[in-house]
Formats: C-alpha cells, structure tokens, sequence
C-alpha cells in the first residue's frame, strides 16, 4: 500500500487535528506525584443509590436492548425533568436518549447538515464540536467569545459570521473551558439573530445544574425557541456519571424524529444498565446534586480568588466547574506555560488555545478537585510564576 | 436563629476542616479575612460552633485501642421533670461520652468508653445499672469502626479518573 502511496484512511480524518486535551494527556500521564486540575469530570463519585439501581438491573436480567429512543419511563422522566428544571414541554416522543451529550451532538449534526452547510461554533469550547461538524460534511465556522466580554458571546459576532450557507449555531452555556454563562438577556439577543436569520440552534447545556450565582436559562425555554433548537443535555456532570455514558436530547418531533433514524442505525440504543442508573438519578438525585453544587462552589470562590491573588486575572465563572484564568501577564504561551508548569511543578492544566483561538493567553483549570489538592496545586501554581 | 448563606457555608466548611486557615476559609466564602473572623467569632459566642475537635483513630495507636460500647436503656421518667433528670445523673459520669433520647423500644443511648471490656461492663453493672430510674439496660460493644461522623476510615483514597480530559 505504500507503494502506491494510497492511505486507507479517509482525507477528512487525516485532516482532522488530533484533540490538545489529548496531547497534555499523553504527557502527564507518564509522571508520578502529578495534581491534575486537567480532568474535565467531577471528582464525586455517582451517588450510590444511583449506582445501585443499575446492579439490581443487573440482577434482574435486563440486559438486553432497550427501544432505540430509550426506555420509556426514562425518558417520561426526562421530559419531566427538563420541563421541571428549564421549563420546557417536550413529549416522551421528542426526546432521545444518547451515549453520553457527545452522541446527542454527533447526531444531531448528522441529521441536520446537507454538505457544505456552515455551523457557526462559539470558541473557547470543548474540543469536539468542529470536528464532528466536519465528520459529518458540514463547514465548521468558528467565532471567538472574547475575554474582554467574560467571554460571553455577542449577537454582533454572530451575525457578522453568518452567510448564506449558515444553517445552525453551536453553542454551549455554562461554558467548557470558560465557566461562562448567559444570562436571560443575553440569550434571548442571541435568540433574535437566530430568529431573525431563520437558523437553529444545537444548544449543548450539560452544564445547566451547575450555575452558583445566577440561575440557569435554556434556549429552548424562549419564546420561539423551542421549535429551533436542539437542546442537548444529560448525566455526566449534573449526577456525577461521566462513565455511565448517558446523555439525551430533546428536539421538536419534525427534527427528532430523523434524528432517531441516524441514531438507530449508528447506535442502537444507550447501554440498557445506565438507563435504569438514570432513572434513579431524575427520581431521587435532587439532593445529590444541590450536595455537590454547593461543594464546587465553595472551591469556585477559592480557586478564582487564589488567582487573582497571585496576579493571574480571573473571571468569577458562573457555572460549569472550570476556572480559567489569563496567564498573558507571564509573556507565555498558554502552551509554554500548560507544558513548563506539568514538567517543574508537576501541575497539570489545559492550555486555553486547544478550545480555541480566543482561548490563548489562558489555561482550563478545574476545580472539581478535593481541597486538599486545590490548595497544594496553588501553592505550586504561585511557586512556578515566583520563578519566572 | 436564623444564619445567612456565607455563615451556613462557613459552618459546612469547618464542620469537615476544623484546621482550615482562615485565609482559605475565606476565599472560599468569598469575603474578606476580617469579615470572616467576625462571623467566627458570632458563631463562637452564639455557641452554635461548640468546639473544635479531632477525630482520632486510636485503634493505629499502641496501648490506646479503647473499649467503646453503645447501651440501650430504659428508664422510668420521673413526674415534672421527665427523662431530663436521669440524663444529667448518666452524662455527669466521666466514662460517658453521649447521651441521647430515643423514641422506639428504648428510652435513652448512652454511649460509654473505657480502657478494657471490663472496665465497660464494671461501670455499666456497678454505676449505670444501680441508677434508682433505671429499669434495664442492653450492652453492645463496638467491634469495629468502618465509617465515623461521616468519614470513612481507611478509605481508599485513589482517584480513578484519568489525568487529563
């Protein structure tokens, strides 16, 4: 096969930049003594209700294929959530459970883009996004929520982006890696462009529990909104089930109902096991979370504070569990400083730029981290910026 | 009473770290090193912080294992001043570490530690069980402790997530 010089591997996945996050990953991973402020889940383990419907799933036997949608009584429960939470009405019908929120975007991206049509993608944010609108023959147009701004995203910048092939916008509030989160306000702005321009929205609010001063607004819940927007959300981080991989999204019957083809046909259906985990989670898992947002919002205030201490700028986030604080006043790179501050400190954090081009200047640094390594991972923090 | 936001965030904080730095404490919070120490100092007086502990597994200590029992006992309560009067007479002994009232098949849990079994059993069949209001009392002895006041003792404390994701 060399011979001929052909590659077996399509063009697009050749061209496709292999994920920042991994590469830091493949450098920590080696080194010993390491506190990572690098892991983008929570550092809770699922409550152990939760974790015990699954096993007596198991006991039971059910362990075959579910509807492809999901369980109904999941996803009753789901629309009760979501309409209880975010005060949208969704019917059993409009909502999908997925493998984890990245499935949920994945197809949804494949359902609704025809080639060559642009998504607009609000940067910094997780890594995935482009690549999968890519993969799924659409045209990745990336905008950049500026600092200046808290990184909240203007309606200016996104109307300026738009052309006549824009058919959706990305978006994702409370933000990875930023923390960021729009208000009602700032939304429904952002809501007029997209009404205005005819476009939908792929919301992605898997960070919705966890808001600590303001409270959490969905997109799909404005007015007119809810028939443009594909509100993707699930249980990893509000429940703590990042391994569980279940996620879910809900669209109006029009768009969910192709959305079920691409995910019966790629997917089947969520694992069997974690839908009943879920169950558990929406019935009885309210405390559980109130629990953890109160915990990560104490170490928020500490690690945001912490920082602006020691002369790194710092934007109180206002949800999410990530700080992510400017290091342009040590004249590193956000790569510099990631790589310099893992191998003479032995800390690891995520160079902002792997989030986007607005993301230089900065580094990711979750706090869903025990105090205990909070405190020494700052002590180190500041030890690294004395010595330059 | 009723407490604000920050002094309920204060007393969760202290009530896992008692040692905390009031510099961190503070951060946490998100005020200021002065105001927090006025709100310690409010919840000092007001006693709703009682004191500060340590927990202390003295089963790691030689010599100091400790013998701890938890007893179940009836009482007959006395006209006026109800179950109030034979508590104070149980918690006033040294050996006793608690004392609470119980609803269900027994009146009072006392909770009673001493250097050796015999030690227990002595005060519970010479002091606790001659009480005039006394009627019974059921022993049982603390063979093992897996979880105290909400701390798991020798918990495994590997983090399984992965470094970077």
């Amino acid at each position: 096969m060399k011979a001929t010089g052909k590659s077996y591997v399509s063009k697009t996945v050749r061209d496709l930049k292999p994920s920042g996050i991994r590469r830091f990953f493949d450098l920590a991973a080696g080194m010993e003594g390491v506190i990572s402020l690098g892991v983008g889940e929570p550092d809770f383990v699922t409550p152990w209700h939760v974790r015990e419907a699954a096993i007596q799933s198991i006991e039971e036997g059910y362990t075959s294929y579910t509807p492809n949608a999901g369980l109904l009584e999941l996803r009753e429960e789901i629309t009760n959530y979501v309409k209880n939470r975010f005060h949208v009405e969704y019917s059993p019908s409009e909502v999908i459970v997925t493998v984890g929120a990245s499935s949920a975007i994945d197809t949804a991206m494949r359902t609704i883009l025809d080639p060559g049509d642009e998504v607009i993608v609000v940067e910094p944010c997780f890594v995935s996004y482009s690549p999968m609108v890519t993969l799924a023959g659409g045209v990745p147009v990336p905008v950049q929520a500026l600092k200046e701004n808290d990184f909240k995203i203007l309606p200016s910048q996104i109307e300026a982006a738009i052309t006549d092939k824009t058919k959706a916008l990305m978006i994702c509030f409370p933000n990875n890696p930023t923390g960021t989160l729009l208000n009602k306000q700032e939304l429904e702005a952002l809501a007029e462009i997209v009404k205005k321009y005819d476009l939908l929205v792929i919301s992605d609010e898997i960070y919705a529990e966890l808001t600590y001063d303001e409270t959490f607004t969905s997109m799909a819940s404005l007015p007119g909104m809810r028939e443009r927007t594909i509100l993707v959300n699930g249980f990893s981080k509000a429940f703590a089930m990042t391994g569980w991989r279940l996620g879910f999204v809900c669209a109006p019957e029009e768009i969910s109902k192709e959305m079920l083809k691409v995910h019966q046909y790629a997917l089947m259906c969520a694992s069997t096991n974690s839908q009943y985990a879920g169950i558990e989670a929406l019935r009885n898992g309210r405390e559980d979370v109130e629990k953890m947002v109160k915990s990560y919002k104490l170490r928020r205030n500490f690690i945001v504070n912490s920082f602006n201490e020691m002369g790194l700028t710092c934007h109180m986030p206002g949800g999410a569990f990530y700080a992510f604080p400017s290091i342009e006043s040590t004249g590193l790179s956000s790569q510099e400083f990631a790589e310099r501050l893992l191998k003479e400190q032995s800390v690891a954090v995520v160079p902002g730029d792997v989030f986007g081009e607005s993301g230089e200047g900065h580094i990711r640094c979750s706090y869903a981290t025990s105090m205990e390594e909070l405190k020494e991972a700052m002590i180190r923090i500041k030890r690294f910026i004395d010595s330059l | 009473m009723e407490l604000n936001e920050k002094e309920l965030e204060i007393l969760s904080i202290l009530e896992k770290d008692a040692r905390i730095e009031i510099a961190d404490l503070a951060k946490m919070v998100g005020l200021s090193i002065e105001e927090t120490e006025a709100i310690l100092n409010k919840l000092e007086n007001d006693k709703v912080i009682v004191k500060y502990l340590t927990m202390i597994d003295w089963t790691k200590v030689d010599d100091h294992q400790g013998v701890r029992a938890m007893i179940d006992v009836k009482v007959t309560p006395k006209q006026g001043v109800g179950f109030d009067e034979i508590a104070e007479r149980i918690y006033r002994y040294d050996e006793v570490q608690s004392v609470y009232l119980m609803s269900g098949t027994y009146d009072l849990s006392v909770i009673v530690e001493g250097k050796t079994l015999n030690e227990v059993a002595n005060f519970v069949s010479q002091k606790l069980s001659t009480l005039e209001s006394v009627v019974s009392t059921t022993t049982h002895f603390i063979l093992k402790k897996y979880k105290h006041d909400g701390i798991i003792l020798e918990q495994e404390k590997k983090d399984k997530r992965i470094v970077v994701s």
